[in-house]
């Protein structure tokens, strides 16, 4: 049986990206945002997932304004990283687990979450990004990864509870899978962030904080959060955390928290970094 | 959250194949070559030279045996979708009568004229079990 | 929703919903353009022209050619979208932040380092004109 062990929450800003492809790590601006994932490259080297299930949203790379999916499950065998106007990211192309996905596809679809299904499309830095923060710049990626896009480009979004309920029905798909495989799901963007208009540049420590305590011991509650206080409190596009309630609805109620980051600035981003692990994974 | 590898009701439904995401991923090749028809040039490059032009896709030996052999039943159950082998038949200038009568086993004639009588009863038509008999 | 949108109290923020992309779709479509090389170039070469065959409005038109970015954000331009108007400039999404909030990259950048822009006194338009 297949099963989701584990979940990874980060943000995913272009800039850290830029920083790795150019070799800027250890400079003093980059330094401690890479220095929080120290933790979890081996972290995640000692678990070795077979697939990552990995919730990302695009930046008008795969999807312009001609077609906007709300939930867009990627079921093909190979994703290659975007042109987002500089080049593709110098990164290895993303190999999918189409049948797995195929079954995931299937069995949450006859959940009653209309997804979309896409064989073909370019990957951007939402879903590098993070690749390169756990698994650093390997010659290829060292697992599956499904990509499960979600607009939270144009508002609205789906709520914050639809995502949760989404994780669900991925943990029950998952489970459903005759294969043993160990799946790692992870959660990207946010947290607080604003990049456009007067406010650009708001950050909200004490609410990302609160925020990833609810994700750990509430997810319920946090899966209530309005979208009025999202962008009130967190920016515009801070909306991006209701990804991170995806990754918190395929894990089981009770979860550890392995590990947690939290650090101002990458760019004009909080970055927030979390690894919660089922509480009956004996890892 | 119905998982078909444990019931799957569908496979009592008789002659008759679901296209769902396990087909799909399946016959995903196959259908995108049937795609790539609805380009003109495209048409006349298969035209030319089918077996060349089919080995452009990376579907199976069986996919590509059917294709060329025009069996549509097969292909079908293969993971070939009747919209996507729509763009095929029409390359050969057929109808979806004609591949709908092929698949049953009749000819275009009588297939039509049933239809003309209203159609193929449902009676008898439900299970795999009334085929048998 | 329509009628009483609480998202209109946030202040100096735009929320980018289905009407703003009504409003933006072609203004944003032609920065999606942006992402191919060849029309780069060709938009370089003469930006008139080439904004010309995209049916946005005059003044999204005016606030291209300008760089206005605060204003496009107004009138349904989308930060991602834009974004790769302003990599045509070799400009970085913080740099647009910063005009668009009118500081200096330089202040910006050292409001980012110190904790970033403080939620007090940012939550709602009346703050702002308290302030003001």
């Amino acid at each position: 049986m297949a099963k989701i062990v584990a979940s990874v929450n980060c943000s995913h800003v272009p800039a850290i990206g830029a920083a790795w492809d150019l070799g800027k790590t250890e400079q003093p601006y980059w330094q401690p945002v890479f220095k929080g994932f120290d933790y979890s490259k081996k972290w995640i080297a000692d678990l070795k997932p077979d697939v990552v299930i990995l919730v990302y949203n695009d930046h008008a790379s795969a999807f312009s304004l001609e077609v906007i999916p709300t939930f867009a499950l990627g079921t093909g065998a190979e994703f290659k990283p975007a042109d987002e106007g500089w080049g593709p990211r110098p990164v290895p192309t993303v190999h999918g687990h189409p049948k797995l996905a195929s079954h995931i596809a299937q069995s949450v679809i006859l959940d009653e979450f209309d997804l979309t299904l896409v064989n073909k499309m370019d990957v951007d830095h939402g879903l590098t990004v993070p690749l390169t923060l756990m698994f650093g710049q390997p010659e290829a990626w060292p697992c599956k990864v499904i990509p499960l896009a979600v607009n939270v480009v144009q508002y609205p979004p789906p709520t914050g509870n639809r995502c949760y309920n989404l994780g669900k029905a991925i943990r029950r798909a998952v489970e459903a899978y005759p294969e043993d495989l160990r799946v790692v799901i992870f959660g990207t963007g946010g947290m607080s962030h604003q990049l456009q208009g007067k406010r650009a540049g708001l950050i909200n420590k004490e609410w990302d904080n609160n925020f990833l305590d609810l994700l750990t011991h509430d997810p319920g509650k946090a899966a209530k959060i309005p979208f009025i206080e999202y962008v009130r409190e967190t920016g515009s596009e801070g909306i991006e955390m209701v990804m991170w309630l995806v990754s918190r609805g395929a894990l089981e109620d009770k979860v550890r928290e392995k590990h947690r980051y939290y650090h101002v600035p990458a760019s004009n981003t909080a970055l927030g970094h979390l690894i919660l692990e089922n509480e009956s994974f004996k890892g | 959250m119905a998982d078909k590898a444990v019931v799957d009701p569908f496979e009592d439904i008789p002659g008759t194949t679901l296209f769902n995401a396990e087909r799909s991923r399946v016959g995903y090749h196959l259908n995108m070559f049937c795609m790539s028809l609805m380009k003109k040039a495209n048409r006349e490059e298969f035209k030319a030279n089918e077996d060349l032009y089919l080995r452009k896709w990376p579907m199976t030996d069986e996919q590509r045996e059917a294709v060329l052999k025009r069996d549509w039943g097969r292909m079908i159950q293969l993971g070939g979708n009747v919209y996507f082998l729509s763009k095929l038949f029409s390359t050969d200038g057929l109808s979806f009568q004609f591949v709908a009568a092929s698949m049953t086993g009749m000819t275009q004639e009588q297939y039509a004229e049933m239809m003309l009588h209203g159609g193929r009863k449902v009676d008898g038509n439900r299970s795999n079990s009334e085929w048998v008999k | 929703m329509t009628e009483e949108n609480p998202f209109d109290d946030i202040p100096g923020t735009t929320l980018f919903d289905a009407h703003k992309s009504r409003e933006g779709y072609h203004l944003n479509m032609f920065c999606m353009s942006m992402g191919d090389a060849a029309s780069r170039e060709e938009f370089k070469q003469d930006e008139r022209a080439y904004l010309a065959r995209y049916p946005m409005t005059e003044e999204q038109r005016d606030c291209v050619l300008r760089r206005d970015a605060l204003r496009l954000i107004e009138i349904g331009g989308n930060i991602y979208f834009l974004a790769k108007l302003f990599y045509v400039d070799g400009r970085s999404v913080r740099s647009v932040c910063a005009a668009m909030s009118g500081m200096t990259d330089k202040e910006y950048e050292q409001m980012m380092l110190d904790g970033g822009r403080s939620p007090e006194g940012n939550r709602s338009k009346s703050e702002w004109a308290q302030s003001a």
